[in-house]
């Protein structure tokens, strides 16, 4: 239905005008230069930029520094997806039937996500601190990720994930109430157990449900991660943390490689179009957030 | 015989149930005892911080940690700086955002599409990826290390466009036209009708966009340089020292992380609703 239409012809632009004005001066330009200034490169103070086409893309491809930074980039981000889906979900099928309460659970698991991320990397690295932590004192062998990048890696994805853990198990448990229980139950009548019943009903009609969730912890762990690592580890050991968000600030703001910092914006512009696309061909008509 | 059976159904029921809600309580306990833990060590002495097994219990020395905390980090000063921040920026957001969504749904104009469309796209390009170019901008308006170059630049939401565009589509136009006959211009219809028929919506979408910029991270590290510009969480990394050798006085550090998250934490207790409905119902 349309709804009532004011006449006035010069209010509207007035209305638009202060969006307008901040979004052209403030996104859009400083994209588009991010992209421009992924072709130059600049003099250490700049006084100076020189064309270089695409020679800060050849470099950082062919740079193992760089490369290291992707395929970390990529661990990190598949490590806090895969983990908080998972037990995500495993956690949320151990509640196996209609529950009252559900708000206040949701609200209860919910609030974690409230915590930034500077909060959940500082908690986890007292805890698993290599000489006091309360849990490295549990572990039967040594955890020191202030050494070793793998430990060091596995303490920012323990970190990160954990922040997304109650969002995850809450959208779960909403998806879960709302499969009925005569399709379950039909199901058992013929036979299937827990484990057909899973694969063939539950896991199916918790694919909006999943996507959903692939898609937030996608973007989470790709931008909204710097916290992070800036409070934790500033990338290393031997830059095994060192995420793409991270090295974005270390070339453009602590090494002064504007070029090569904006190169690697555009990386990550990539990324989020290839995120939004991918949510956009899986929203056509599919799904639907209940 | 009957009334045996019903009675073991539901007796089994009973504990099906029972055993389910303690499993939830149980993921819950599990899921917030880090963050227990962090405050119960920003309430001890520094050698019981290290202790075996570890204290699960509060100390005596709450007051004294964040005393030592307050006075050592700074943390007026922070606090200062991130409500400023955040509450500027969500409502700023929002009031522009419900001005853009109140011309684009009451009025007809030329480039309502394109005004739209450049809103939406907006969401495609975060802060890392124009982080340096942005800061140049910020740079030559002369605005680093101040609140209008925290403020203002991040004064757009797509989201909140979105979000007030669906719900002024959904008054009915015949309230609309109703309370127009009474008189008054748009702006007047803006304010007194429009608002607060949006109440429900404004209150969610402020608690989220609240606690986002509470979160801010990378964004106020680049645009403030000066530690008295600085916010909360820059103020965490700064009480950690460097190196991992040194023992560090975790138990004036976690009242800093504390008071971190508290803002956020009384937001979502004052706002519970809220705050779970815009998250769950994330309809961009």
């Amino acid at each position: 239905m349309d709804q009532f239409k004011f006449k006035s012809k010069k209010l509207p632009y007035l209305l638009v005008l202060p969006q307008m004005i901040i979004v052209a001066i403030f996104v859009l330009y400083p994209t588009f230069e991010s992209i421009r200034m992924s072709f130059y490169t600049q003099t250490l103070f700049g006084e100076q930029l020189n064309f270089v086409g695409l020679s800060n893309y050849i470099d950082l491809v062919t740079n193992p520094d760089y490369v290291q930074t992707i395929s970390v980039t990529l661990i990190f981000s598949a490590g806090v997806t895969v983990i908080g889906l998972v037990l995500g979900m495993a956690l949320s099928l151990l509640v196996n039937q209609k529950i009252g309460g559900l708000f206040f659970y949701r609200s209860s698991l919910i609030w974690l996500y409230a915590l930034s991320p500077a909060v959940a990397g500082t908690i986890w690295m007292f805890l698993m601190h290599p000489s006091y932590g309360v849990i490295n004192r549990m572990l039967p062998f040594d955890f020191n990720w202030l050494l070793s990048g793998t430990h060091a890696m596995i303490l920012v994805v323990v970190a990160a994930a954990w922040r997304m853990l109650g969002y995850n198990v809450a959208f779960f448990l909403a998806g879960l109430q709302g499969i009925p229980d005569s399709l379950l139950e039909a199901a058992s009548l013929d036979g299937a157990g827990p484990l057909q019943r899973f694969r063939r009903i539950i896991f199916p009609l918790l694919t909006p449900t999943t996507f959903f969730l692939i898609t937030m912890n996608l973007v989470y762990s790709f931008y909204r991660t710097f916290g992070i690592i800036h409070t934790v580890t500033k990338g290393g050991p031997y830059g095994s943390t060192r995420i793409m968000v991270y090295n974005v600030y270390r070339d453009g703001f602590i090494n002064m490689r504007p070029g090569a910092s904006s190169a690697q914006s555009v990386l990550l512009f990539v990324v989020v179009i290839i995120i939004i696309l991918l949510q956009f061909k899986y929203l056509e008509g599919r799904v639907h957030y209940g | 015989m009957a009334d045996e059976i019903m009675e073991r159904i539901t007796n089994r029921d009973f504990l099906l149930r029972l055993v389910n809600h303690l499993v939830l309580i149980t993921i819950v306990v599990m899921l917030a005892f880090p963050v227990y833990y962090a405050f119960v060590v920003s309430t001890l002495e520094f050698e019981e911080v290290f202790r075996l097994p570890p204290r699960l219990l509060p100390g005596a020395e709450l007051l004294e940690n964040y005393a030592q905390a307050w006075y050592r980090a700074n943390l007026g000063r922070l606090l200062f700086n991130s409500t400023v921040f955040s509450l500027l920026v969500s409502l700023g957001k929002i009031g522009i955002s419900v001005l853009t969504a109140f011309a684009l749904v009451y009025f007809d104009f030329r480039g309502k599409s394109l005004v739209f469309f450049l809103t939406l796209v907006t969401l495609m390009m975060p802060v890392p990826i124009r982080v340096v170019s942005t800061y140049e901008v910020i740079a030559s308006f002369g605005w680093l290390n101040s609140f209008r170059g925290l403020v203002i630049p991040m004064m757009y939401s797509a989201t909140g466009t979105f979000l007030f565009r669906q719900t002024f589509r959904q008054i009915p136009r015949e309230l609309v036209e109703a309370t127009i006959v009474d008189g008054g211009g748009p702006l007047r219809f803006l304010w007194s009708v429009l608002i607060p028929l949006s109440k429900t919506n404004l209150a969610a979408l402020f608690v989220i966009l609240f606690i986002w910029s509470w979160n801010r991270y990378l964004w106020p590290l680049v645009i403030t340089t000066e530690p008295g510009m600085h916010v909360i969480q820059l103020g965490i990394e700064a009480v950690i020292p460097a190196g991992g050798d040194a023992l560090p006085r975790w138990n004036h550090i976690m009242p800093v992380v504390i008071w971190a998250m508290l803002p956020p934490m009384a937001v979502i207790l004052g706002l519970q609703k809220q705050f779970v409905k815009g998250l769950i119902e994330p309809e961009k």
